[in-house]
């Protein structure tokens, strides 16, 4: 390999390794392997019932898988073996498991909107409730720091106390204006800034999916990731939806999208993959899958789309 | 003469509403308790609740009344003898277990998408009740709520079966005494109730067109 292939080989940022998930005796994931690198676009195919939302679903941490793990920028953050011999379990640990979870997003098929905030805060609810845990776990670690400080009696005691409590960050925003800002510039990305105080049940179906993929971005995930992002829409609508996914994609967004529009997919996707009964049964570059498919499963599966 | 009647009914009809605001206080957040143990994931006590909820929704609250007040002096252990206090336990819990069941179809009626929406925000389970699902079950449960409040109202009567003086006992009582015909204090006492429905109702009212500025 060349220095030159070195320096340009796209910086690794999902790493998935032998995901297995099992439902009662039904084995739905058998050993997923793949990785994404950063801004790159990872486009999901696959007939009903092969694992899609499964995996989605285990990345998201709404389910965890038996085995295997998930690593992000090189760090694990889930293992299945290790989860299932843990005495406490992540499934159970409220704190820890927002953390892992904060590094992916998940844009619903029927996009699970609350109905009872209007677009704004269904933006904000999540961000601002975050904010003011933060800030009173800050606040909180201020204090106990203060009286560590005040205790301590050598240099190094002092030291051992700044650093303990180092890691008690601030919270990821100055105020509460700053996340209603944010959230403001990014409807105005999904071309909704005008319906910022409508409730979910006034927009049609197109525009509630735009608002949740902005609930997603306020997030500021790591990955973002879509399960049939256009299903439960009208063919009229879809469009709009699928722009502002191509949008994400030219703004160097890192995303997972499970999809059966197979157009959409050749047309955004960096790398495709095929899964078949809970495994990958083939991935490539559009071109690969679509053009030059190797398995017959994938022609089949490509023969009865193009109907 | 009429007006010493509706003093005397007035009173009485001060205990009926203290009995209609303390089982109101206890029982609403009592409610919410006894549904998340109906909902338990640990069977034993999901099991035991249900079958409490059970009886206690399959006998007459006058018998629970009878019992909670007699119950005790009858197996020896102490004697009531404030029966206001026996009113207030045995409606409390009857009424805790009407809404724990309105509470829980309500909970159970929000999508499971609502809970996976909140989690993959990073919202805590703490997080998603509070913000998430309670405010939408409160639209769902208030007018379910407002038939057993209005029940409430009327339900209060059986107090007078121990000796508490409410308005239905005071209106007994001026048959006896004053020299009217007996069916006044009793209709009299009927627009008190009358009237203090019409007013829930009409609250009630206010408040379900206050929640009806979202749709489900
Ligand atoms: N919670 C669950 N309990 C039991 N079985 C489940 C559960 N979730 C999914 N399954 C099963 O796992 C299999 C894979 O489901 P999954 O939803 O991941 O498929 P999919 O590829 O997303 O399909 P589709 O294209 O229809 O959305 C299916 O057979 C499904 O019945
Ligand atoms: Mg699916």
């Amino acid at each position: 390999m060349s220095e030159e292939m070195i320096k340009r080989a796209p910086e690794t940022i999902l790493e998935v390794k032998g995901i297995k998930k099992k439902f009662g005796e039904t084995e739905v994931l058998k050993g997923i392997d793949f990785s994404v690198a950063k801004g790159e676009v990872v486009v999901i195919i696959g007939s009903s019932g092969s694992g899609k939302t499964t995996l989605l679903r285990c990345l998201n941490f709404l389910e965890f898988s038996d085995e295997g793990t998930i690593s992000v920028n090189g760090e694990v953050l889930y293992d299945g073996l290790a989860e299932q011999t843990a005495k406490k379990k992540l499934k159970h640990n409220d704190k820890l498991l927002r953390v892992k979870r904060l590094h992916f997003g998940l844009v619903f098929q029927n996009f699970n909107l609350f109905p009872h905030k209007s677009v704004i805060n269904n933006l904000t609810l999540a961000p601002t409730l975050q904010f003011k845990s933060d800030l009173r776990a800050a606040k909180k670690a201020e204090k106990e720091k203060a009286r560590a400080l005040k205790k301590a009696s050598s240099a190094e005691e002092i030291a051992a106390a700044e650093a303990k409590y180092a890691a008690n960050g601030k919270p990821d925003y100055r105020d509460v204006e700053e996340i209603k800002e944010k959230a403001l510039s990014t409807l105005e990305r999904v071309g909704l800034l005008e319906k910022k105080d409508n409730y979910p049940c006034e927009l049609s179906g197109g525009q509630q999916q735009r608002v949740a993929i902005a609930r997603a971005l306020v997030m500021n995930p790591d990955i973002l990731c879509f399960d049939e992002p256009t299903s439960a829409l009208d063919p009229e609508l879809t469009g709009e939806v699928l722009k502002v996914i191509r949008e994400l994609k030219d703004s160097d967004t890192t995303m997972i999208v499970v999809t059966h529009e197979m157009e959409f997919a050749r047309d955004v996707a960096d790398k495709i993959i095929f899964m078949a009964n809970g495994v990958i049964e083939e991935a490539g570059t559009p071109e690969e899958v679509f053009g030059n498919p190797k398995s017959e499963k994938t022609k089949a599966f490509l023969a009865s789309r193009n109907k | 003469m009429f007006k010493a009647l509706l003093f005397d009914l007035g009173s009485g009809f001060l205990v009926t509403c203290e009995i209609f605001a303390l089982t109101l206080v206890i029982a609403i957040p009592l409610g919410l308790i006894v549904a998340f143990g109906s909902m338990s994931r640990f069977k034993p006590l999901k099991y035991f609740i249900r079958g409490f909820v059970w009886v206690i929704r399959g006998t007459p609250l006058m018998l629970q009344l009878l019992i909670v007040c007699y119950g005790p002096g009858l197996i020896g252990l102490f004697t009531v003898t404030e029966p206001m206090i026996a009113v207030i336990i045995a409606f409390s819990i009857n009424y805790a277990c009407y809404f724990s069941e309105i509470y829980r179809g309500g909970i159970e009626s929000i999508s499971r998408g609502q809970y996976e929406a909140g989690a993959v925000l990073g919202m805590s389970k703490g997080q998603t009740f509070f913000h998430v699902i309670l405010p939408q079950v409160v639209k769902r449960i208030v007018p379910p709520m407002s038939n057993e409040i209005i029940t409430l109202v009327k339900d209060t009567s059986l107090a007078n079966t121990i000796a508490v003086i409410e308005i239905i006992r005071v209106a007994k009582n001026f048959t006896g005494t004053y020299a009217v015909n007996i069916i006044i204090p009793l209709l009299v006492a009927g627009i008190f109730y009358l009237v203090f429905v019409g007013l829930l109702t009409l609250l009630f009212g206010f408040i379900e067109k206050k929640m009806s500025y979202y749709k489900v």
